[in-house]
């Protein structure tokens, strides 16, 4: 028997996070994300089947589930990485593609190859040209790249990493560097997957922070992976919870429910409060 | 010294060994961050078997080296970033490569010479030609890195995000591995293929270790890679016997040492205080959270 659990923290206040996101939803009319009756196959495995959504501007949304249950491979649909077997996949009203400019990404956390010789700098640059042909910056490496630079670096509060080695830095000074190189292609949506994996309470608390204030200040729509809603649930609108291949999407308390989650694992599960936190428990969960 | 410069011989060694040395250095950097240092370890004894092949049928000795070398490179390309199995894969189809070198050789009745110095080098027995086809190639390769630069150097450091941000990340990889393979080809006409690798992992790793930014660490790259070779050269020239390629390997390997061992403590130096890494990570989450 394994649990997933969630608390709830008193303090919550439902209407908070729905009175943001007006003046983004002026500029894009339209959803930003939207699903329908998706299904996505990896290897002859069905990864999602017929999941259907839609996710509006400047929404902060976790995404939750058990290992497993797609949320590494819905992200790569939305990046077009990975391409459905059924169903339609609209982002700001076109299909994904790779390299679209429009989405931000930070992947799971993983030890950088050789990242001894590069500094925190050379990182968040890749953001800004790391894609581009020719040789770059040691050519025109001028002092706005690296102002420009040294501004996403500030946006994360890590401007006094900038001459680090990347390799020298803790998973969460790592953390900001990525969410920073997300940020330099000014993207409307953020990707983020599982940024929270790696972090103790503290750094968890500043990244989650950092994330709502970027959500809120840009009007950016966020989706983040975690395994853990917890920390999660002072600041975000709504999770999408993915298990056996379904998705159900909605408010916090409507979602994190014993009905919800039964329905959607197909299981009985039961979600129990203690301790003034919410336990998730049940069967092969 | 001069003297010795005014003999076409020399001078050919000096300028062959030049453009091989800087090529050797800027692929070999990339190389290290691709984590594809067995490839540069492999593909020159697989270039080996082609050459034999090709001294077999009468061919010139280049030809089997480059057909060899870059259909390796292709393959090693195309075996994806799975660390462990594409090195298991990249040891089989070297040894299977060894094979039919000893194949061929066994087969060649001809002058052993050919053989041996596609295995150890001529750098001191090479025509203007062949230098001049050193030049060329180099040019290309290094031409072709400088366009595929920032490309290549965000999907060496990062290929899951480079490719979300549409870079062709399996493209390049194959790309890259065909101009090591050039590298390669030309470079073991000279140094010969078993020291090949000294040339193109020993000056990225040193410069790896001493240098904090990419630029840097290939700058340092080639200019030790050029240290290297031409105190090689001159060496191998005033000891009369011994080989360049000896002298090369020994030059690489005396650097390399006292790199390894003091670069840790300088480039704990470079860090501000304040930022050590959290020792104890995610284990009151872990806690919690289970």
């Amino acid at each position: 028997m394994s649990s997933t659990q969630y608390d709830q923290r008193p303090g919550l206040a439902p209407q908070a996070p729905s009175s943001r996101g007006r003046e983004s939803q002026e500029m894009i009319p339209g959803p930003v994300i939207e699903l329908e009756r998706v299904s996505v196959c990896l290897g002859g495995r069905s990864i999602l089947q017929e999941v259907s959504f839609s996710i509006s501007p400047g929404e902060f949304i976790a995404v939750l589930g058990p290992n497993g249950a797609g949320k590494s491979t819905l992200l790569k649909v939305l990046l077009g990485l990975v391409r459905p077997s059924a169903g339609s996949v609209r982002l700001f009203g076109q299909a994904p593609r790779r390299g679209n400019q429009l989405i931000g990404y930070a992947p799971q956390h993983r030890t950088l190859e050789g990242a001894l010789s590069l500094r925190a700098r050379d990182l968040v640059g890749f953001g800004l040209d790391g894609h581009r042909w020719g040789p770059g910056w040691f050519v025109s490496g001028g002092r706005r790249r690296q102002a420009t630079i040294e501004e996403a670096l500030a946006e994360v509060d890590a401007r006094q990493l900038a001459d680090m080695p990347v390799a020298h830095l803790s998973g969460g000074e790592q953390q900001r560097l990525l969410i920073a190189q997300a940020l330099l292609s000014q993207p409307r949506l953020l990707l983020l997957d599982e940024p929270l994996s790696n972090l103790d309470i503290s750094h968890e608390q500043e990244i989650i922070a950092l994330i709502a204030r970027l959500c809120r200040t840009r009007g950016m729509t966020v989706l983040l992976v975690s395994h853990d809603v917890n920390p999660l649930l002072p600041v975000i609108d709504r999770v999408l919870y993915l298990a056996r291949g379904h998705a159900a999407i909605g408010k916090p308390e409507q979602v994190i429910t014993s009905a919800t989650l039964s329905a959607l694992y197909g299981a009985p599960v039961e979600v129990v409060e203690a301790l003034g936190r919410l336990f998730v428990v049940g069967v092969d969960i | 010294m001069i003297n010795l410069l005014s003999y076409p011989f020399i001078q050919n060694a000096f300028l062959a060994g030049t453009c091989i040395a800087i090529v050797a250095a800027v692929t070999g950097y990339f190389l290290l961050l691709r984590g594809l240092t067995f490839a540069g370890h492999a593909l020159p004894n697989i270039g080996f078997a082609g050459a034999a092949g090709a001294v077999l049928l009468g061919l010139d000795p280049l030809l089997g080296l480059l057909a060899f070398t870059i259909g390796a490179a292709i393959g090693i390309g195309l075996l994806g970033r799975n660390l462990r199995e594409r090195d298991l894969a990249i040891g089989i189809l070297m040894t299977f490569a060894l094979a039919l070198g000893l194949l061929f050789l066994s087969l060649y009745s001809g002058y052993a010479e050919r053989v041996y110095s596609i295995l150890f080098g001529t750098i001191l027995g090479i025509s203007r030609l062949d230098v001049l086809l050193s030049f060329g190639i180099s040019l290309l390769i290094l031409g072709s890195i400088l366009l595929l630069f920032r490309p290549l150097l965000f999907s060496s450091f990062d290929p899951e995000i480079a490719e979300a941000r549409g870079v062709p990340v399996r493209l390049l990889a194959v790309v890259f591995l065909m101009l090591v393979a050039l590298a390669i080809a030309i470079a073991v006409q000279i140094v010969g293929a078993l020291l090949v690798f000294t040339l193109l992992v020993g000056p990225a790793a040193t410069a790896g270790r001493l240098a904090l930014r990419p630029g840097a660490v290939i700058l340092l790259a080639i200019v030790l890679g050029l240290l290297y070779t031409w105190l090689g050269i001159l060496l191998a020239i005033l000891s009369g016997t011994i080989p360049v390629s000896f002298f090369i390997a020994f030059l690489s390997f005396i650097v390399y040492l006292p790199a390894r061992l003091i670069a840790p403590r300088w480039q704990r130096r470079q860090q501000q205080p304040g930022s050590r890494p959290v020792a104890s990570e995610g284990l009151s989450q872990q806690a919690s959270a289970r």
